[in-house]
């Protein structure tokens, strides 16, 4: 990255040089370049023995420890507490005025699918074409080197979902940590979750050159949801129906031999809730859609978005489903929703006793803002513990890992965040960082833009 | 079924919302006190257990223990803290048309003439401390339209809300979004020139050229008048080159959109030789590394704090842009170019300190002051100073504490958002909406109401990319 400066000096010298050398040089700074990016990319961290002392250990799952000792080996959390003490060996972090914190899990995002969303489609692996697609899998197609991985876990954002967008039915979201050289070093549960975009009304009726986006008439656009809605549980019948074959025709090798359908195959441990089933929607009419349609069927149900699922709390908690709310920065929809409609969601949910979490709902870049959603919904009203838990132990909890990640406690793994303040706070920052208790370089595609211009004169 | 009238009601119950809560304050224009507040000034430090008297619009003292005439409205500012009202130097907001995107020049549009008071975006801005906004014509153009300074005084009439004195200015346009809407006509038309960054510094170069001859040829006629030459023809008035000659004349600041540094420079050095200045670069997420050939010239810098990678040319951007420029010594402001990301820009400015290390103060003034500056409108508003515009947010905690929010947004000294207000009404909202949803016109025809038609149903407003062309195609609306 340095070579950039250079590039700079050059194109200000009117040197004999001057038109063929920036050529040249050109060539040569893309080829470094580029080998710096991946190795930067690369920078995976090391692996060792490593205490805390002195520190406040904010475990959220229990009290906060207010002057003691974290240590990290094996990759895990060995010990808690304010009266261990360092291993021999262990290479020790003075956390003196410092604060432990789990890395942050954004349950909501699309990270490594999509590089540069605007004009760059070659970048862009997060909407398979067509509507029905269950077999396309978000951890085949997350670039472990992407730039947003190092800039979003230098904020303190650790482990996050990747799924898939667009169709009704997108494919299976991942859930990684933001460390690895490769899809599965990062992968945690690499086929969480199915995502299904849930049949909402649109009138959206298409776009007309000239005059604009035109709206559809509102009993067509109702015609439209119920018969997505028909497709959609259309789906979930042959896909039942084929297992059923599948199964028939493993007791019973004298039946016709069933052909393989990738889609179908794909479908089944969703639908027979094996594995949860992650249902986008915002509207209370929406979410209590989703309820009836998985009434009577075995599907392990999750809500991703969930603007209104406060209202629908009773039907929620009934069906134990719970909401990966997604709408901090977002606007209220209704001219007449109160300002704070959206920022108050996650008060209101918690309040109802519903199972939530706190996303952004980004593709990447913006995913290291987490914990400022979790913020602004403690501004209206979330309590600030609330607000922690709710970027750490509860997506750990929805996303099924809260055995291994989400709270401070001895056998979880090591994704530990140090903070010289509260970690909700934008003006806090990471002192350390470690995933799967490997210490990872504070270093991302900003840090060495930064240094490679800042004392630029 | 009820629910498919809700959106008629919407048009309904947003106009009975304004009538409700912000018709009421005219009278307290005449004094308020407010009490015993931190008070971050934006000029000269932050002041512990102050008090701020407002008369007649202005603020007229700061200190302690002030006393105010028996009628003044009395305002506890105990435990809260005050800065000065935002300003937001990239904003669409209340605009119906963004972009006339036919021309490569559209120098004669004016983004006052699609003002729209209504706009429930403005009420949301105040509620997240925003005072001011400079209006701006969208991204399509290598020169777009005229901006218009507005301050948010939602509930009065449009002309209300115009910044007196506010120095005109005009949007510029360089890379990707301007080509791209060349280079994507309407169905029967062609490419619009030009589609390449070549083509749009021609684009300007040429304009600043015939704006040049206009004016030569009108100083030529000008001077024949003087000496009463009777024989003397005005020459054709251009409404696309008035706007030119004025940039050139030093009386209309150029606000230019761009995002790679290469073609920021390539502005400057045309600037530099047309002998006029660039008031603000806008986006400018490659700042940083022309920030010394920025300074030099005295161009101001408005700027995102940290959004990235959304299209190539954001790919370079870095959180420490701010940081870089301010210790240039370039003029930064910090704006949001979006209905949503205008309530929060407290916490960007929060980022700025954090990333590179900018004090307090320099990182408040950010969203304050420096856009005053950059927006020829300081000697009013920007800052907690006696003598200025008494634009004032008070807010629960320090404006950028994430768990802080505003509790009350003033304009002039009348009072334009207040929290607990908002919060007491929404009750009698909620009776009124029902009271509405109940009347024969709003009920379903299948249910027996008089109305036997479906309702036109609104779109549904979705959030525009922060990047202002980006949504041309859903009809020109930001």
């Amino acid at each position: 990255m340095k070579l950039r400066i250079m590039n700079y000096k050059l194109r200000a010298t009117k040197s004999f040089f001057h038109l063929c050398l920036p050529v040249f040089i050109c060539g040569l700074i893309s080829s470094v370049f580029a080998q710096n990016d991946a190795s930067q990319q690369n920078q995976t961290g090391r692996a060792g023995t490593f205490a805390i002392t002195n520190a406040r250990i904010v475990t959220v799952s229990g009290a906060t420890i207010e002057n003691g000792t974290v240590v990290i080996q094996n990759g895990k959390i060995t010990a808690v507490g304010a009266n261990v003490s360092a291993p021999s060996g262990a290479e020790t972090i003075d956390g003196k005025g410092l604060s432990v914190y789990p890395g942050m899990i954004d349950a909501g995002t699309s990270m490594g699918l999509v590089e540069i969303s605007g004009g760059v489609p070659g970048s862009v692996d997060v909407s398979e074409t067509g509507t029905m697609n269950a077999n396309a899998k978000a951890i085949v197609g997350i670039n472990p080197h992407s730039a947003h991985v190092n800039v979003t876990r230098v904020n303190g954002v650790t482990t996050v979902l990747s799924m898939p967008v667009g169709g009704v039915v997108s494919g299976q979201a991942a859930v990684i940590n933001l460390n690895g050289s490769t899809q599965g070093e990062m992968a945690i549960n690499p086929n969480f979750g199915l995502i299904v975009n849930f049949p909402r009304i649109s009138t959206f009726g298409g776009f007309n050159a000239g005059a604009g986006a035109q709206p559809l008439d509102y009993s067509q656009a109702v015609k439209n949801r119920d018969k997505n809605l028909e497709d959609l549980k259309k789906m979930f019948a042959d896909a039942e129906n084929y297992a059923k074959i599948q199964e028939a025709y493993a007791r019973d090798k004298s039946l016709p031999y069933p052909t393989t359908d990738l889609k179908m195959d794909a479908m089944t441990p969703f639908a027979r809730g094996e594995k949860p089933m992650i249902f986008t929607a915002e509207r209370e009419r929406d979410i209590r859609g989703v309820v009836n349609f998985i009434k009577g069927t075995k599907i392990k149900a999750i809500i991703m978005g969930g603007q209104e699922a406060w209202k629908a709390a009773n039907e929620l908690k009934q069906n134990n489903i719970s909401v990966i709310y997604t709408n901090i920065y977002s606007l209220p929809v209704h001219n007449d929703d109160p300002y704070d409609y959206l920022f108050e969601a996650p008060s209101k949910l918690q309040q109802a006793g519903v199972k939530f979490c706190v996303a952004t709902g980004d593709a990447g870049a913006e995913v290291r803002d987490l914990p400022y959603h979790a913020g602004l919904a403690s501004a209206y009203g979330l309590s600030k513990d609330e607000a922690l838990k709710s970027v750490t132990l509860y997506p750990a909890q929805i996303l099924g890992i809260s055995d291994r990640l989400g709270s401070i406690e001895t056998g979880k793994i090591a994704n530990i965040v140090v903070t010289d303040g509260d970690i909700l706070e934008p003006r806090t920052n990471i002192k350390h960082l470690f995933i799967n208790g490997r210490m990872l370089p504070l270093t991302s595609r900003h840090t060495e833009l930064y240094d490679s211009f800042k004392d630029r004169k | 079924m009820k629910k498919i009238f809700a959106f008629v009601l919407n048009i309904l119950m947003v106009t009975s919302f304004w009538q409700v809560s912000f018709a009421q304050n005219r009278q307290d224009k005449n004094e308020v006190l407010i009490r015993n507040a931190t008070v971050l000034t934006a000029a000269n430090g932050t002041l512990q257990n102050t008090d701020i008297l407002v008369q007649k619009g202005k603020i007229t003292k700061i200190g302690r223990d002030l006393k105010a005439s028996s009628g003044a409205q009395i305002v506890d500012a105990t435990g809260k803290f005050i800065s000065p009202g935002i300003i937001d130097c990239h904003s669409h907001t209340m605009l119906d048309a963004v972009n006339e995107a036919t021309y490569s020049v559209t120098s004669m549009t004016n983004v006052r003439d699609v003002l729209n008071p209504t706009d429930i975006s403005i009420y949301r801005a105040l509620a997240g401390g925003v005072t001011t906004a400079n209006l701006l014509h969208g991204s399509a153009n290598a020169i777009g339209g005229q901006n218009t300074v507005v301050k948010y005084k939602f509930g009065r009439p449009v002309e209300e809300f115009i910044v007196q004195g506010a120095p005109p200015g005009i949007k510029f346009a360089l890379g990707e979004n301007p080509k791209r809407v060349g280079s994507n006509p309407q169905p029967g038309q062609t490419s619009r020139y030009a589609i390449t960054r070549m083509g749009t510094m021609e684009v300007i170069r040429s304009a600043f050229v015939r704006a040049r001859d206009y004016k030569k040829s009108w100083d030529e006629y000008r001077a024949r008048v003087a000496k009463n030459d009777k024989m003397a023809v005005p020459p054709r008035r251009s409404l696309e080159l008035d706007p030119i000659v004025e940039i050139l004349e030093g009386k209309r600041l150029v606000h230019a959109h761009g995002y790679r540094s290469d073609e920021h420079l390539n502005l400057l050095l045309l600037a530099d030789e047309f002998g006029f200045k660039v008031a603000t670069l806008q986006h400018a997420l490659e700042a940083y590394k022309i920030a010394p050939e920025i300074a030099r010239r005295g161009t101001g810098a408005s700027i995102f704090a940290d959004s990235w990678g959304y299209k190539l040319e954001a790919y370079d951007s870095i959180p420490y842009n701010a940081a870089i420029l301010y210790k240039n010594g370039v003029l930064v402001s910090i704006n949001s170019d979006s209905d949503e990301r205008a309530r929060r820009l407290n916490l960007d400015a929060a980022k700025v300190e954090k990333y590179g290390g900018v004090p307090e103060q320099d990182a408040l003034k950010m969203i304050t002051l420096n856009p005053a500056k950059q927006l020829g409108i300081d000697k009013r508003t920007g800052s907690i100073e006696i003598g200025k515009d008494a634009d004032i947010v008070i807010w629960n905690a320090h404006p950028f504490s994430v768990y802080a929010r505003p509790e009350m947004t003033m304009i002039d000294g009348e009072v334009y958002f207040d929290r607990s207000k908002d919060v007491q009404k929404r009750a009698d909202l909620q009776k009124e909406r029902e009271t509405l949803e109940k009347m024969d016109i709003n009920r379903a025809p299948a249910s027996g109401g008089a109305n036997t038609t479906l309702p036109v149903v609104p779109r549904e407003k979705r959030e525009a990319h922060r990047d202002d062309a980006d949504s041309i195609k859903d009809g020109g609306n930001k």
